[in-house]
């Protein structure tokens, strides 16, 4: 038996991310069962789970890219009350547009491959009112640099870039407005070794410097212990666990997650 | 004087799903550490004493019991503590030395060992040339301090890990055979700075294969092994 754990008594923070109870189905194909999830402001919360377990719906449902069948979703954030799943389509995307980035594991769903680099990301402030344009090649460029995405290339297109640039590409869009929440859905998966290490050392300094909250989903367990503090375990589209990442990797519960530790080479 | 740490019928086992198993590591153990005193555990191999460090500082959940904490927000139970509470204590009270270093893909060591001053709020340069300090004391050398420790030997990176996980004082230190595998000048360098965080009031449980390193530390030992009395008065320490 474990103990029950107490709610926080010294951090007084409110949670930046609160979703409570959940729910999706597509037809008789349940996605999500009453999720609930809390992430503090400068906190990374990894998500881990087999395909299908529901954790990328998740990752769409904080995008807002999709409505659940039941539950609710606040950000604590100034002028946003209530359930963000209430709001309507132009609010959804302001509020997508400029409080929240997101990276695709699948760099064609978040880049028009064949604008430049640096218009992937100038979009994004296009959106939120930026019109002047010298303003929107610097901010671009800026990201782009944070990004560690090589400045002599800002004007190629993705399409002509590798996995590894094109992810640096999504990276920079999802921060050139320092947005409130990152979310990252297998930013890593299908790049080679080193260029993963590249983009994980970006991740992480951008945690050290910008105090980026984040989610991350990732099959990859070694993505997850570099990079988060808080694991959630999934499983058929219901948390079977959540907690420290070490204590998750180190004395897992729950028969799935030590089934999965044990898996890691 | 309250006690830094009370430890309250602490009880760990493990659940071993696929072998339809439970294991227990020790169970309603009991003590308290004051500040500025110095606890080492001891028991043979397999009694429990790296599992109690790892179940203090929850990397491990224990299964009952109370581990009561004085931190400078008040008393908190760290077994049933929420885990953003946990995270911030580890960042700002609680240390945890061990001999592995967690090394990360292009971080050099300076930047890994700066990198609990920099998340407590301090500036880049200053937070560096603390590092740096660290490094030399225990004897790294300043080659090194710009390269990443994914490449060092094993000593050079334990004498990294000690650096970041002794850059900042701490309320309770908890310390896993931190001189396993260092040379003579890093091992005084560590009895040296335990010795300085100590006076300054740092309470430490430590394991450690030869306390004879540390001996002149030691205010109270305890006794892991199943049916040992628990508490012993401090003995002279077999080295």
């Amino acid at each position: 038996m474990t103990l029950t754990l107490d709610g926080p008594r010294i951090v007084k923070t409110a949670p930046l991310v609160q979703l409570r109870g959940v729910n999706k189905s597509y037809g008789s194909v349940v996605a999500l069962c009453d999720v609930s999830a809390t992430v503090y402001p400068g906190e990374v919360l990894g998500i881990v789970g087999e395909s299908g377990s529901g954790k990328s719906t998740l990752l769409r449902m904080m995008n807002l890219e999709e409505t659940p069948d039941a539950g609710s979703y606040t950000l604590d954030l100034p002028d946003l009350d209530g359930n963000l799943f209430d709001l309507d389509r132009f609010a959804r995307r302001m509020l997508c547009a400029t409080r929240i980035g997101i990276v695709y594991q699948n760099p064609h769903l978040g880049l028009l491959m064949k604008n430049s680099s640096s218009g992937n990301v100038a979009e994004r402030l296009l959106v939120a009112g930026e019109r002047r344009f010298a303003v929107l090649r610097e901010k671009a460029r800026a990201a782009l640099a944070a990004s560690e995405f090589p400045l002599e290339r800002l004007d190629a297109p993705p399409i002509e870039l590798s996995g590894g640039m094109q992810q640096r590409v999504q990276l920079a869009k999802a921060i050139a407005l320092e947005p409130a929440l990152l979310l990252l859905d297998e930013p890593t998966t299908g790049l080679d070794v080193s260029v993963q290490a590249l983009v994980l050392d970006t991740l992480k300094r951008l945690q050290r410097d910008r105090h980026i909250t984040m989610v991350i989903v990732s099959h990859d367990l070694g993505v997850i212990r570099t990079l988060a503090d808080r694991v959630m375990v999934m499983r058929r589209g219901a948390v079977v666990e959540a907690g420290l990442a070490d204590q998750i990797f180190q004395d897992p519960q729950h028969p799935y997650t030590q089934q999965l530790v044990h898996a890691k080479l | 004087m309250t006690p830094v740490l009370d430890i309250r019928g602490l009880t760990k086992g493990f659940t071993m799903h696929h072998l339809g198993q439970g294991f227990a590591a020790f169970s309603d153990i009991s003590f308290a550490v004051a500040a500025g005193e110095f606890v080492l555990l001891k028991g043979a191999n397999g009694a429990g004493k790296s599992t109690l460090l790892r179940t203090l500082y929850r990397s491990y959940l224990p299964q009952a019991g109370q581990v009561l904490f004085q931190s400078a927000h008040g008393l908190i139970d760290l077994a049933r503590a929420a885990d953003i509470d946990i995270t911030y204590l580890r960042q700002t009270e609680i240390g945890f030395v061990t001999q592995f270093l967690v090394a990360r893909p292009r971080i050099s060591a300076e930047a890994l060992v700066a990198e609990p001053l920099r998340l407590a709020g301090m500036g880049e340069p200053e937070a560096l040339d603390t590092a740096r300090h660290w490094l030399q004391t225990f004897g790294v050398k300043d080659t090194l301090w710009p390269a990443y420790p994914t490449t060092f030997s094993g000593g050079e990176q334990q004498k990294v890990n000690l650096a970041r996980a002794l850059i900042r004082p701490h309320k309770l230190l908890l310390l896993d055979e931190p001189t396993a595998s260092l040379d003579a000048n890093a091992r005084a360098a560590l009895v040296q700075r335990l010795a300085d965080l100590k006076a300054q009031g740092t309470a430490m449980i430590g394991v450690f294969h030869h306390p004879g390193d540390v001996e002149h530390l030691i205010d109270r030992v305890i006794d892991l092994t199943p049916n040992a009395p628990l508490q012993e008065e401090r003995q002279d320490v077999a080295v």
